[in-house]
């Protein structure tokens, strides 16, 4: 389950223009850009076209882990040039559903739940406290929209529109909540 | 054939690479390996011809270790397969390294078997001359078994190839079958002593590819020896 707002702090604040930070790298594997996203970007690019060719080699597609781990080998070899960091998670038939960060320096690591971006430190405590194992696809929806609601309304760099996508063994889905239908909460 | 055979490069006029067919006989005339997938997983057997006074129990190992999960057993020039069993090594250490997860034997198989046929392909290289067999089990993909010849094909090992009772036996019980195979086979007129090497990997090992304990190897060649002379009709040949 992926998530994401769609600003990159100050330019389309001026600008007015929201940016899609949830990108697609295979069937059911998607990635959450963070960091400078022209970095983030042709990384993810480049991940994407590797693992479109692993995928047709293996005649399988690739595993969650092995899309994380070719943003990993991306970022950690180029650690002195790029400044990009991402969330990989999807779903694929020997794990099930996984989430892996990829962390600026090339470190990657597997967690059940993770958050990123500079609004995020305004929600650690939030997801502490209402994450839970097994949730249903509704309640993990829900879990997810408060989570980035919050972080929107106290990051003055985030907002716009949130994004969020869905991934099962049998499809994918998108959830796209412009900003004035979030939860609004006592903050603002 | 005679000014056709020197180079891997040069074709005869009947279409064939003289080279690779001469590296294919020195695994004619090497001793036998031989692997079975069964059940739950392959088991690994090679017949070990001691040929010095000298030799030491366990040395000049003809069963590799490629990776945790993936066993090699080979047969033919020595030294050619262990070179190979380094490229095999780095081959499944770098995917582990790119994708974080163990390499799947096809894969495997494939690019090892591309390395071996590169060196069909110039004057200013031989041909290996060794065959290998490559076997691993996961609990999701189960027991798999690949094979690669001098001319760098990978055969896949499909069930027709063993008698139809052995994929439903596990591995305990086709390690007694590897060993009596061998003891079968092997010819006492023409080569005197030789050491029986085993190996599996399997839901046995959970997963591993590991030399088999003492105990089961003992067992094993025990059944060997007393079956041999009864179901020795039904072996033929060897890889």
């Amino acid at each position: 389950y992926c998530l994401n707002d769609s600003t990159s702090s100050q330019i389309s604040l001026h600008y007015g223009y929201t940016i899609n930070k949830v990108i697609q790298v295979h069937d059911r594997i998607f990635s959450c850009m963070a960091g400078s996203l022209a970095d983030a970007q042709a990384v993810t690019k480049a991940a994407k076209f590797h693992l479109s060719f692993h995928s047709v080699q293996m005649e399988t597609p690739p595993l969650v882990i092995a899309a994380a781990s070719v943003l990993k080998e991306l970022c950690y070899k180029n650690k002195d040039e790029l400044q990009a960091g991402f969330i990989t998670a999807g779903w694929d038939r020997k794990k099930g559903p996984q989430v892996y960060v990829v962390s600026l320096g090339g470190m990657l690591i597997s967690q059940p739940v993770t958050i990123g971006g500079s609004g995020s430190t305004y929600i650690y405590g939030y997801v502490d406290a209402k994450y839970k194992p097994n949730m249903s696809k509704e309640e993990c929806l829900q879990f997810a929209t408060n989570a980035l609601a919050l972080a929107m309304g106290r990051d003055n760099v985030s907002g716009g529109v949130a994004h969020l996508v869905v991934v099962t063994e049998t499809g994918v889905e998108h959830v796209v909540v412009p900003g004035d239908k979030l939860p609004k909460f006592h903050n603002e | 054939s005679a000014s056709y055979d020197l180079s891997a490069s040069t074709f005869s006029p009947d279409g064939r690479v003289f080279q690779v067919e001469y590296a294919m006989k020195a695994v004619e005339n090497s001793s036998t390996a031989i692997a079975i997938r069964c059940k739950d997983g392959v088991v690994f057997g090679v017949e070990k011809l001691v040929l010095s006074k000298l030799y030491e129990q366990g040395s000049n190992k003809r069963i590799f270790n490629i990776d945790r999960h993936v066993g090699m057993a080979v047969a033919g020039l020595l030294a050619d397969a262990r070179s190979l069993s380094e490229v095999a090594r780095e081959e499944a250490s770098s995917f582990r390294s790119n994708y974080g997860h163990d390499i799947p034997l096809k894969h495997l198989s494939d690019r090892v078997a591309m390395y071996v046929h590169a060196y069909t392909l110039y004057s200013a290289v031989r041909p290996f001359g060794c065959s290998f067999i490559l076997g691993s089990y996961d609990k999701d993909d189960g027991p798999q078994l690949y094979m690669v010849d001098p001319s760098g094909i990978s055969h896949v090992s499909t069930h027709t190839h063993a008698r139809t009772h052995m994929k439903e036996m596990t591995c305990r019980e086709i390690v007694k079958e590897v060993a009596k195979i061998i003891y079968i086979v092997h010819d006492e007129v023409k080569d005197k002593a030789f050491e029986l090497e085993l190996s599996w990997v399997g839901e046995v090992t959970n997963g591993r590819h590991e030399l088999v304990p003492k105990d089961v190897r003992e067992e094993a060649e025990k059944y060997a020896k007393t079956r041999e002379q009864a179901d020795s009709m039904f072996i033929v040949g060897s890889i």
